[in-house]
């Protein structure tokens, strides 16, 4: 992205907010809280999606068997079904089953949205009226969707009704949901009245009985396949799965994980071509000869599944958990979190499989790979790792050399020459960072002076709104060499200190190390700081990879000793925890993330054991308010930090947003900036409530950290800091 | 909320369908004729597929398609019911099942206490194999259709605006 870019899509970003931003906000943060309170009250949530996840690992795996199964199945049945290769082929062959001047009324499907089968068709003659009222607000408005399930979700109440008056001028005003519904209803009901052939996506299709799941609110998909004799449906070769069966965990799932609903109101198991009665021009008759023509779209899928890296996009069930869960796409919605079709964080997978990586590049850094949409997959799929070799790719495929001669002495990256500047100073941010210490404290004076933040602007799109964190002269390492730990410790780990932790924010790490020491534990400073985040957050993974060495050739030796390893940042201990899985080799991978700690993970595990509370600070009753770093509650370490906090005597309420907004480099950049003070604005708003206000604010994570002492003006330790001695 | 003794799954369905606000009616093969001319008129219904109940004589047939489309209430059979959800099942037998309860301001599902299953995966044990062997449709039907698309939910958008389910003992 150029110089130019980042101020343009910075503008473009803003636009969107002021637009579309309420909107989008209120539809999809409802959608999740409903998520929440529905999954909750499901006894095997777990288990279903479990289940879920091993059917489409399953099903992707024997695909091409299947796709002949469920052939024969349709044919057998009566219909007819045909594999098209790309887009073009697909459109060719729904336009020969429909003639000119004839109706299509449509049920809203994502994959005929992929195709843009409206344009070939209308250019064929065809009327094609979209069904779903969403949908067909947006077919009048002459918009895309913005959301993988509620398409107008960035339009409101009143935005809708300027627009009906605008094109339909109707007798009487239209105001209330009400009006409008029924406005839209009627209107439909007519094209049902007119049409002459229906065309449905399908949500999944089974390969035994050649059946075909449609998951719906409204009746229109029910009212497009009994009004018409000819049925066509679209849908991409993933969508099989081997049996009836299997479609239970999907049937529980779909609902609660997209809107929040237990069950949408018509879960349609058809087997086509469906017998229901149609209406002649008299008589309900029988339709013994409708017309079935399942069109099943390759345009692109094979080769993901062939793709180890993209495969797993393919077990998406496009339910949009993903997109309502993103802090981000809560504030600007799928126009700029997503693609030509599909939008959110899955979209980078699909984009990129389906139009290729241009498609993708626009949106996929919105993903700060905060990991809060792994949990809300019903399939589990590891979104932010998608969306990370998406960026790798995208940076092999750059060819910008301009800058490259300022940055290659500090970035001592494997990454291919010409990737974004800003992404390679962020991506080896150890190696300003150790600069910045040692020169400091006139580095802090240079980093921050005027001129010099206007360059690093026009250069990185470093945002000068930011406040730059300040280095320290003397390092944590320096700090805790020749320190002497307690006489006869019970026991000994190894702590890793982050490169934030080691050269910025010491204070941290110090009362890290004194707490577990006033516990009786002997402290090893590990002799790496960087576990590759950086490089991984800006897509570098062979980088991260090499980063993931080091640490490993580190701490392995610590961990054959019998040392567990203890880290105080959280996305951080993410990396040897999950991200290791995909840039080291099993063995190291399984050893490293078996023995490594969250410090209050690790506080809490010594407490639990026996060791004395009354050697840390008594909390007293002091009022805190705590923010819990996105990526610590996706590995279900939030629960620790607050359980120890409340049993020093703190007295504690804890946000519940999704994610500060910083995440990272993120909110440094100068093209990202206003979403994540948007997001940071939610956060700043619960701890500004009078239960809140006042308190001390604690955070897990430096990215936090850094976002809320913005937000709050006010200092924000680590809860570490509260409790050392 | 009214118990129905003796079988804890009808219970449980009923109470399902409350959380849906839904209504619901416990009758017997007896009283099911007068149960449903309680329901607003023009009413049509479609045949039951069932051999030990049928459409009583005094709901008319749907035959003609307007009567279809302006119908208040639409009376059909619900071959299952699945009580954790208190959801209906419609099948496709005979053809104007699937529009007589479509198109009706008010579907009316008549479920044989027999038939309500407990969980999600015992509806789909049975509809397994019967989708296998004879095809056909099964469509779930959970409440009435609504739509949130215009900035609030609202009831009955396509499909009917109310359900009424009756349990036959």
């Amino acid at each position: 992205m150029s110089r130019k870019s980042k101020r343009a899509k910075a503008a473009q970003i803003r636009e969107t907010m002021a637009s579309e931003g309420a909107s989008v906000r209120e539809n999809t943060q409802g959608f999740n809280r409903g998520r929440y309170e529905t999954v909750a009250d499901l006894e095997n949530y777990e288990e279903l999606k479990d289940e879920a996840r091993q059917i489409k690992e399953d099903a992707i795996e024997r695909l091409p068997e299947l796709i002949d199964q469920l052939t024969e199945a349709i044919e057998a049945n009566g219909g007819t079904v045909y594999l098209a290769e790309d887009e073009a082929d697909a459109n060719e062959y729904v336009s020969s089953l429909v003639e000119s001047g004839e109706t299509v009324v449509k049920s809203k499907s994502m994959t005929s949205e992929e195709l843009e089968v409206n344009e070939h068709l209308e250019a064929a003659g065809a009327n094609v009226v979209e069904t779903d009222l969403g949908e067909w607000v947006l077919q009048v408005a002459d918009e895309a969707p913005s959301h993988l399930v509620a398409p107008a979700i960035h339009k409101s109440r009143e935005s809708i009704a300027e627009l009906f008056h605008e094109r339909f001028d109707p007798d009487q005003p239209l105001e209330t949901p009400e009006d409008l519904t029924a406005f839209a209803s009627e209107y439909l009901a007519d094209a049902f009245e007119d049409a002459d052939v229906g065309m449905t996506g399908a949500n999944f299709l089974t390969a035994d009985s050649g059946s075909m799941l449609l998951v719906t609110s409204e009746g229109n998909a029910r009212k497009t396949v009994a009004a018409t004799d000819t049925h066509v449906a679209v849908a991409g070769v993933e969508k099989v799965v081997p049996s009836v069966e299997d479609l239970q965990p999907f049937v529980e799932l779909i609902g609660r994980s997209g809107t929040g609903q237990d069950i949408t109101s018509y879960v349609s198991l058809l087997t086509p071509p469906v017998e229901t009665a149609t209406f002649g021009e008299d008589e309900l008759e029988g339709s013994d000869d409708r017309d079935f023509h399942l069109v099943l779209i390759d345009n692109g899928r094979m080769a993901m599944r062939e793709d180890e890296q993209l495969r797993e996009t393919l077990y998406c069930i496009r339910c949009s958990a993903c997109a309502n869960t993103c802090a981000n796409f809560q504030q600007v919605g799928g126009h700029e979190f997503g693609g030509e079709t599909y939008t959110g964080g899955i979209a980078g997978g699909w984009e990129t499989g389906v139009h290729g990586l241009d498609s993708s590049e626009d949106f996929v850094d919105l993903c700060t790979g905060c990991s809060r949409c792994v949990e809300a997959c019903p399939v589990g799929i590891d979104i932010p790792w998608i969306n990370t070799v998406v960026r790798d790719r995208i940076n092999r495929g750059a060819d910008d050399h301009t800058y490259d001669f300022l940055v290659d002495g500090l970035t001592p990256d494997t990454e291919e020459g010409g990737m974004s500047l800003q992404k390679r100073f962020f991506g080896n941010f150890v190696t300003v960072a150790k600069l910045g210490s040692f020169f400091a404290p006139v580095s802090n004076w240079l980093a921050g002076f005027g001129p010099n933040r206007w360059i690093a602007e026009q250069l990185l799109g470093v945002d000068q709104r930011r406040d730059m964190p300040q280095f320290s002269r003397e390092t944590l390492k320096e700090w805790a060499s020749g320190r002497d730990g307690p006489a006869d410790p019970d026991c000994e780990v190894v702590f890793m200190a982050d490169t934030y932790t080691n050269y910025m924010h010491v204070e941290r790490g110090k009362a890290a190390i004194r707490a577990l020491e006033a516990l009786n534990v002997d402290v090893e400073i590990a002799d790496v700081t960087e576990s590759g985040r950086a490089a991984l957050s800006q897509g570098m993974v062979r980088t991260a990879a090499n980063h993931g060495k080091a640490v490993a050739e580190e701490l392995l030796p610590h961990i054959d000793t019998g040392r567990e390893v203890v880290i105080v940042e959280p996305s951080d201990l993410t990396m040897l925890r999950d991200d290791y899985e995909r840039l080291l080799d099993a063995e190291t991978y399984e050893r490293l993330s078996e023995h490594s700690y969250e410090i209050l993970e690790y506080v809490y595990g010594l407490l639990e054991n026996g060791a004395d509370a009354s050697a840390l600070r008594d909390g007293d009753g002091e009022e805190i308010a705590y923010h819990g770093h996105c990526q610590q509650r996706t590995l279900g370490l939030a629960a620790h930090t607050e359980a120890v906090l409340e049993e020093l005597g703190y007295d504690l309420v804890t946000s519940d947003v999704e994610c500060c907004g910083m995440a990272g480099s993120f909110g440094f950049k100068q093209q990202y900036y206003d979403v994540s003070m948007a997001v940071g604005e939610e956060l700043r708003e619960q701890f500004s409530t009078p239960e809140a206000e006042g308190r001390t604010v604690v955070a897990s994570g430096t990215s936090c950290h850094d976002q809320l002492t913005d937000l709050m003006k006010q200092d924000v330790p680590h809860p570490i800091e509260l409790v050392a001695p | 909320m009214a118990t129905i003794a003796g079988n804890a799954t009808v219970d449980r369905f009923a109470a399902a369908l409350d959380d849906l606000d839904v209504g619901w009616t416990l009758t017997t093969v007896d009283e099911l004729s007068g149960e449903l001319e309680r329901f607003s008129e023009p009413t049509v219904g479609a045949p039951f597929p069932f051999e030990d109940l049928s459409l009583p004589d005094s709901i008319p047939r749907a035959s003609e398609s307007e009567d279809v489309k302006d119908a208040n209430t639409g009376v059909t059979a619900g071959v299952l019911a699945i009580a954790e959800y208190g959801s209906v099942v419609i099948g496709s037998e005979p053809p104007e099942t699937e529009p007589v309860s479509l198109y009706a301001d008010t579907h009316v599902a008549v479920v044989r206490a027999e038939d309500v299953v407990a969980s999600m995966g015992e509806a789909f044990a049975e509809l397994g194999p019967r989708l296998r062997e004879a095809g056909g449709n099964a469509i779930i039907v959970t409440g009435p259709s609504a739509t949130a698309d215009m900035g609030a939910l609202v009831r009955g958008v396509h499909g009917p605006g109310d359900v009424h389910v009756v349990i036959v003992e």
